[in-house]
């Protein structure tokens, strides 16, 4: 499964972006695509959001959680920071 | 320390209105994110894993209590309550929201601070000596020529677009604790034979994906020649460095490329043409800026004693010699048992700067190691300002021990990194500390980066440890024997990649090993030469 990400213009911050076209900042309501394909039509909606969002971008899931080669990365944009934690906490799948 | 004057004053104001504009315009779609993307990193700021990240400029590492509390006020209000001091002696603030950067830039000014020249294809902040103008071992406080270097530099129109971003190290002693080998230029003041001061001029070294040790260009350079050289140096580079691949693009490999003799040959003859026209630096110019770095004066009074619990020991890992009689120089360090290195809260910030002006001249310095320096301190008050930073969780003694670990932000939040640093040094501080490893290692140097662009300095370790990604995994390889200061060395990998936790006992393990096998009076480096790589790789991968 895939998803769509980016930062938020004003902070910077992480969001997900919903079916509905509103970024949040959890990942559970983002809307799901099967591949690429799948998501590029909203993709290319994403990255004509210029008010609201910075360089959108397509992430993979391994069910709720990022997947991949990046899970460690989008782990760690999904929770934050893992300094004063477990060395593996991000790379749990 | 230097003080603006009305040029530096309305270039940096004018400068903060010119970005309210530009994050304004953004802000209504005026400008895509393509077109202000540039503008941003301009004025040092980056986006980076979880929000903007706004790098601010401390020259050379110079601050002063007013400004401490200035930074501590943007970590306060628009921050998380702390920020990240780097190994470019400058602070970052991780969490900054865009729409609050120019209030934070106006702030900064009001303060003659700026983020300008903190990112992008320019000369960068120079860095030196954090102990430049206290330390006993220096022949002349190198702050007045890194001042010279910056008014040069700043917005300087020949060198905004370089092929590469350019850093220039200047020290004064021979000890060189500003790691000039590994700059793009590094600057030593030195002694001729006539007993005039001068500098020996290197250039080409660097870290990052080529890791180099700068060639010396020259062994005596006259001091109000500075400039004439320095512009010989960016020109040649600026007409002849590659452009066209980021990777081949820094002085490094120009000087590779071309050779050291050729290279030295045609900054030669670009400075034969330079020299004495409108570059040299005016006599009375140089004594105006140096006029602002005078040197404290001596204090008449016995060093103050204590028996509070950690004081002696503090007393002897933490405070160095000055050169001024009655006075210290005490390292703050910021890498307490398991911390953040680098990292400070407001409230420790707003300690320090008390202490600094309190018990000092009020001047402070930040260090490539990611610490804090009261340069001059009065010996007298020492045990007053040993309980000022036990109350702010400040006074962990073990500054230039293994504990004293050196890492970049890395993966937890920077968007170039492939691994994470903080959370290793932290485990890994923890297991030193615990384990009695930290105790007699003065010196030795761990530090830790988060990716091949070597922010954290693994490459100039004695232990060096680079976060890779393989197939999605964060592996650390080992590197031992690097040095960054005089007699800079690259360190060189040890075995196959480790594991977070691998990596973690593997340095603790060459700890135990150099800590065993060293000779009295040995370096790391010393016993390394001596006994070679193979008692660490056993004690790393065993037999």
């Amino acid at each position: 499964m895939r998803a769509i990400t980016a930062n938020r213009l004003t902070d910077g911050h992480v969001v997900y972006r919903r079916a509905d076209g509103i970024w949040t900042p959890s990942l559970i309501e983002a809307e799901r695509f099967g591949d690429e394909k799948a998501a590029e039509p909203a993709l290319n909606a994403a990255l004509r959001d210029i008010l609201t969002v910075v360089a959108p971008y397509l992430i993979e899931l391994d069910g709720e959680q990022p997947g991949g080669r990046k899970h460690v990365r989008e782990a760690i944009r999904l929770k934050g920071p893992t300094t004063g934690t477990s060395l593996l906490y991000a790379g749990e799948r | 320390m230097y003080r603006y004057d009305e040029i530096d004053r309305s270039i940096v104001t004018e400068r903060v209105e010119e970005f309210r504009e530009q994050v304004g315009a953004r802000l209504s779609g005026a400008l895509s994110e393509d077109q202000f993307k540039p503008l941003r990193l301009m004025n040092g700021v980056y986006l980076q894993l979880h929000a903007y990240m706004l790098r601010v400029a401390i020259p050379y590492g110079t601050l002063d209590a007013r400004q401490m509390r200035v930074l501590a006020h943007i970590a306060r209000h628009y921050d998380k309550g702390y920020g990240h001091f780097t190994t470019r002696q400058n602070i970052q603030y991780n969490w900054p929201a865009l729409v609050d950067i120019p209030e934070i830039l106006e702030q900064l000014a009001d303060v003659e601070m700026h983020a300008i020249q903190t990112s992008g294809n320019c000369i960068r902040n120079t860095t030196t000596d954090p102990f430049a103008g206290a330390a006993q071992d220096e022949v002349e406080d190198p702050r007045p020529w890194c001042e010279l270097i910056r008014q040069w530099s700043t917005f300087h129109p020949e060198f905004t677009f370089l092929p590469r971003k350019f850093k220039i190290a200047v020290t004064g002693s021979d000890a060189d604790r500003a790691a000039i080998g590994v700059h793009d230029i590094g600057l030593k003041l030195v002694k001729n034979e006539a007993g005039e001061t001068g500098f020996e001029v290197h250039a080409g070294g660097g870290q990052g994906r080529t890791p180099r040790v700068a060639v010396k260009l020259r062994d005596f350079l006259p001091k109000g020649e500075l400039l004439a050289y320095l512009t010989a140096i960016m020109r040649v580079y600026n007409l002849a460095g590659q452009r066209d691949n980021i990777y081949k693009a820094r002085i490094k490999i120009l000087v590779e490329t071309m050779g050291a003799q050729a290279f030295t040959a045609e900054v030669e003859a670009m400075y034969r043409q330079l020299r004495g026209r409108d570059l040299a630096v005016p006599a009375e110019e140089a004594a105006r800026i140096t006029s602002f770095f005078p040197e404290p004066s001596p204090v008449d009074r016995p060093e103050g004693v204590s028996d509070a619990p950690g004081f002696a020991r503090w007393r002897a890992i933490n405070v160095k010699p000055h050169k001024v009689p009655g006075r210290a120089i005490v390292v703050i360090s910021l890498k307490p048992r398991a911390g953040s290195p680098g990292d400070a809260t407001a409230e420790q910030m707003d300690a320090v700067a008390f202490l600094a002006e309190r018990y000092a001249d009020g001047e402070i310095r930040v260090t490539k190691e990611q610490n804090l320096v009261i340069p001059h301190a009065v010996a007298a008050h020492l045990p007053a300002i040993y309980e000022g930073l036990r109350e702010a969780g400040l006074s962990t003694a073990n500054a230039g021990l293994a504990s004293d670990i050196v890492t970049c932000p890395g993966l937890d939040y920077c968007s170039l990194a492939n691994a994470r640093s903080i959370p290793v040094a932290q485990a890994l501080s923890a297991a030193l500390i615990d384990r009695g490893l930290d105790e007699d290692t003065q010196d030795l140097t761990i530090k830790i980066s988060g990716c091949i662009n070597a922010c954290g300095h693994h490459h100039i370790a004695n232990i060096g440890l680079l976060g890779v990604d393989k197939k999605g995994d964060e592996v650390y390889q080992l590197t031992l024997g690097g040095v960054a200061d005089n007699g800079a060395a690259i360190g060189k990998i040890l075995g196959p990649g480790l594991t977070p936790d691998e990596a973690v006992e593997a340095v603790a393990a060459c700890v135990g090993v150099f800590r065993r096998e060293r000779g009295d009076g040995e370096t790391f480096t010393h016993t390394l030469a001596r006994i070679g790589f193979e008692p660490f790789k056993e004690a790393v991968y065993g037999q």
